[in-house]
């Protein structure tokens, strides 16, 4: 196979691990908790979406539902860290990684019981197309991968340096209990920055249903989103971007040249060498830590 | 009200508090000893799968509550420890000989692990022992020659001077085998917790709380933060692997699935919803992740039979209500089963004197972890 075609699927793969890491690098920089939860709040978008949409579901608009899902999904992140992860303010980091593991397995088990554990796939107006450029095919869906992604991180680039939302996200970021005192609601932002990640994570959960498959284990690939996101180093937002591509164009790559089972294991393994090399990933500036 | 009154300083470190306290171990010890003969061979067998768990247990509870680093991937060492004893078996070594053997190889593998990691803190170490967590059915596949494969393997009954350890209990005449091998948990979980309990009041254990309460505190005092690190997660993996030697064992046949990911999050469970930090806590988890299936089973039989309906099988309901418990616990009470007693037993014995305040959670700021 032309290694061009492969490099494409893996970019196209790639942006949807880039958009979950990016929903964990959001909710660490404001809050500087983990949420473990992601991949399965990404597959849970993405269910949510399918009924909506498919035929044998209300059969609505692809927009329309795409639309009708994202907001539900904001609005259950909001309430989720309203409720739960509040609770854990300064607490131990430990906590509310064995809490969003948790909330991971019961959103699990919810999408089991309300759509059962049969991979089923969405249908997209952008299905089955492609373009072809000499020996190269191009999925529409590859291809709708790549712009919605491009798109919705510079949205994301705009909505932190131009809004007062995002430049107090920022604030948040660099110092909590600074950002309180000059008046900014830490609470409430955190649960925005919820909310912002429940939305990345709806659109990656989508882009990822319309390329192939879905069941409620799909949201284990979030460990793959990790792994990016650990690659790009944990405090960047372009840094996961990146590290998702990385990931998601050596997967193929490892599938075609290396023996099989190198494939799984090749993105961690990069994690680890970046771990070893350069423990704060590669796009992050690292500095002394304080007492 | 109780009060101990302390008179020498060989009070503030022995293992235990008063002679009480030492007569309610040695009581469970016995009551512990003679359960074969008072149990059916299905309750010795949960028994038995509940002591495997707990030692597992104590491995991550030596890490996480004592050293301070938490393991997402633990299942990966229960996995070492349990192919290794399959080779060892199978390159004769003895039985007996080849279950500190694999532990040490676990250890080995897990200190070899941490080098590493070392590097890591926080809440990057938990990912990167998560990714191992997820790798290692992977790797067990690609290691087909040493670990069967897809396909797994069979561990036949281990013996001594013709002592047999099954854990099935075929009724031979003499002794039945079951109890052999329940035994031999029993005798292997109380050395390592006794092990376990006087490594804390040693130097090391000292040192691992330092450095997990400060780290650079505990650098200042002039503790080697590395080699300790290592140590800790070494020692870890080698009480891990020794679980997932008799594991190996208790289950006979295994393969592959028996260690994802699954299986490293419920021993973070485990310990949570038992209680982190504490030796205590690491039974109370087990005993209640051992009871619980029994329970749901038992619960979902009685709802079936009000409502009149047949089989009502939800899958994945087991890990849902783990799941829902360990939210309860972590929002609710963060010290786990182990901490609500300690309240209750302290609210008892102060009776009349006993505060509100005495176990407030103190509020507190996020202290930041981020390196900036």
């Amino acid at each position: 196979m032309d290694p061009l075609q492969l490099l494409v699927g893996g970019l196209a793969n790639g942006c949807v691990y880039g958009l979950l890491a990016l929903g964990f690098v959001l909710i660490y920089k404001a809050t500087e908790a983990v949420n473990f939860a992601q991949g399965d709040m990404m597959m849970f978008g993405a269910f949510m979406t399918l009924s909506l949409v498919n035929q044998d579901g209300y059969n609505l608009p692809f927009g329309v539902g795409v639309c009708i899902a994202i907001a539900a999904m904001a609005v259950l992140s909001y309430v989720l860290e309203m409720t739960f992860i509040r609770r854990l303010f300064g607490q131990p980091q430990f906590s509310v990684v064995v809490l969003t593991i948790a909330l991971g397995f019961v959103l699990r088990f919810i999408a089991g019981l309300i759509w059962g554990h049969e991979p089923q796939s969405l249908e997209t107006p952008f299905a089955g197309r492609a373009l072809t450029f000499g020996s190269i095919v191009l999925g529409y869906d590859d291809i709708v991968v790549i712009v919605v992604t491009l798109l919705l991180v510079g949205g994301l680039y705009l909505f932190f340096i131009y809004t007062r939302v995002g430049l107090a996200m920022q604030a948040c970021s660099q110092n909590q209990l600074a950002a309180y005192y000059v008046g900014i609601p830490v609470k409430r932002l955190s649960s925005i920055v919820w909310a912002v990640s429940g939305v990345t994570a709806t659109i990656a959960g989508v882009l990822f249903a319309a390329k192939g498959t879905i069941d409620p284990a799909s949201g284990l690939l979030g460990i793959k989103a990790f792994a990016a996101a650990v690659i790009g180093g944990f405090g960047s937002l372009p840094g996961a971007l990146i590290g998702g591509l990385i990931v998601g164009v050596v997967e193929p790559l490892a599938q075609f040249y290396a023996p099989t089972g190198y494939s799984q294991i090749a993105p961690y393994a990069i994690m680890l060498l970046v771990l070893v090399v350069r423990p704060a990933g590669i796009f992050s500036q690292v500095a002394q830590k304080k007492v | 009200m109780r009060y101990h009154f302390r008179t020498s300083y060989a009070q503030e470190i022995r293992p235990y508090q008063d002679w009480r306290q030492l007569l309610w171990y040695v009581l469970l010890l016995v009551v512990a000893a003679v359960a074969p003969f008072l149990l059916d061979e299905y309750l010795l067998g949960e028994l038995t799968h509940i002591l495997i768990w707990a030692l597992a247990g104590l491995g991550l509870m030596l890490l996480a509550g004592h050293c301070g680093m938490v393991s997402l991937g633990h299942g990966a060492f229960l996995a070492c420890g349990a192919y290794m004893q399959y080779n060892l078996v199978n390159m004769s070594v003895p039985f007996i000989l080849a279950i500190p053997l694999s532990g040490l190889f676990a250890g080995i593998t897990g200190a070899l692990f941490a080098v590493p990691a070392l590097r890591l803190t926080g809440i990057y170490l938990a990912i990167a022992t998560l990714a191992l967590g997820a790798i290692a059915e992977d790797l067990i596949i690609m290691l087909e020659p040493w670990t069967g494969g897809v396909e797994g393997l069979y561990l036949e009954t281990g013996s001594v001077y013709a002592i047999e350890f099954d854990r099935y209990a075929q009724q031979i005449a003499s002794a039945s085998p079951g109890h052999n091998f329940y035994w031999l948990c029993l005798l292997v979980v109380t050395c390592v917790t006794l092990g376990y309990i006087n490594l804390l009041r040693s130097a090391t254990g000292r040192a691992f709380s330092a450095i997990r309460d400060s780290e650079i505190s505990a650098a200042a005092m002039g503790i080697h933060i590395a080699g300790y690190k290592t140590l800790g997660f070494g020692l870890s993996c080698f009480v891990t692997g020794v679980a997932g030697a008799l594991l190996a064992h208790f289950v006979g046949a295994f393969n592959y699935e028996a260690f994802n990911l699954l299986i490293s999050i419920q021993l973070l469970l485990l310990i949570t919803i038992g209680g982190i930090g504490t030796i205590h806590g690491a039974f109370i988890g087990a005993l209640l992740l051992g009871i619980m299936p029994l329970v749901i089973v038992a619960v979902r039989e009685f709802i079936a039979q009000l409502l009149g309906s047949g089989n009502m099988t939800i899958p994945g309901i087991d890990q849902a209500v783990l799941a829902l418990l360990l939210i309860t616990f972590i929002i609710f009470e963060p010290s786990g089963v182990h901490g609500r007693f300690v309240k209750v037993k302290t609210w008892l014995q102060l009776f009349p004197l006993a505060r509100r305040q005495l176990f407030r959670r103190s509020r507190s700021y996020l202290k930041t972890d981020r390196l900036r």
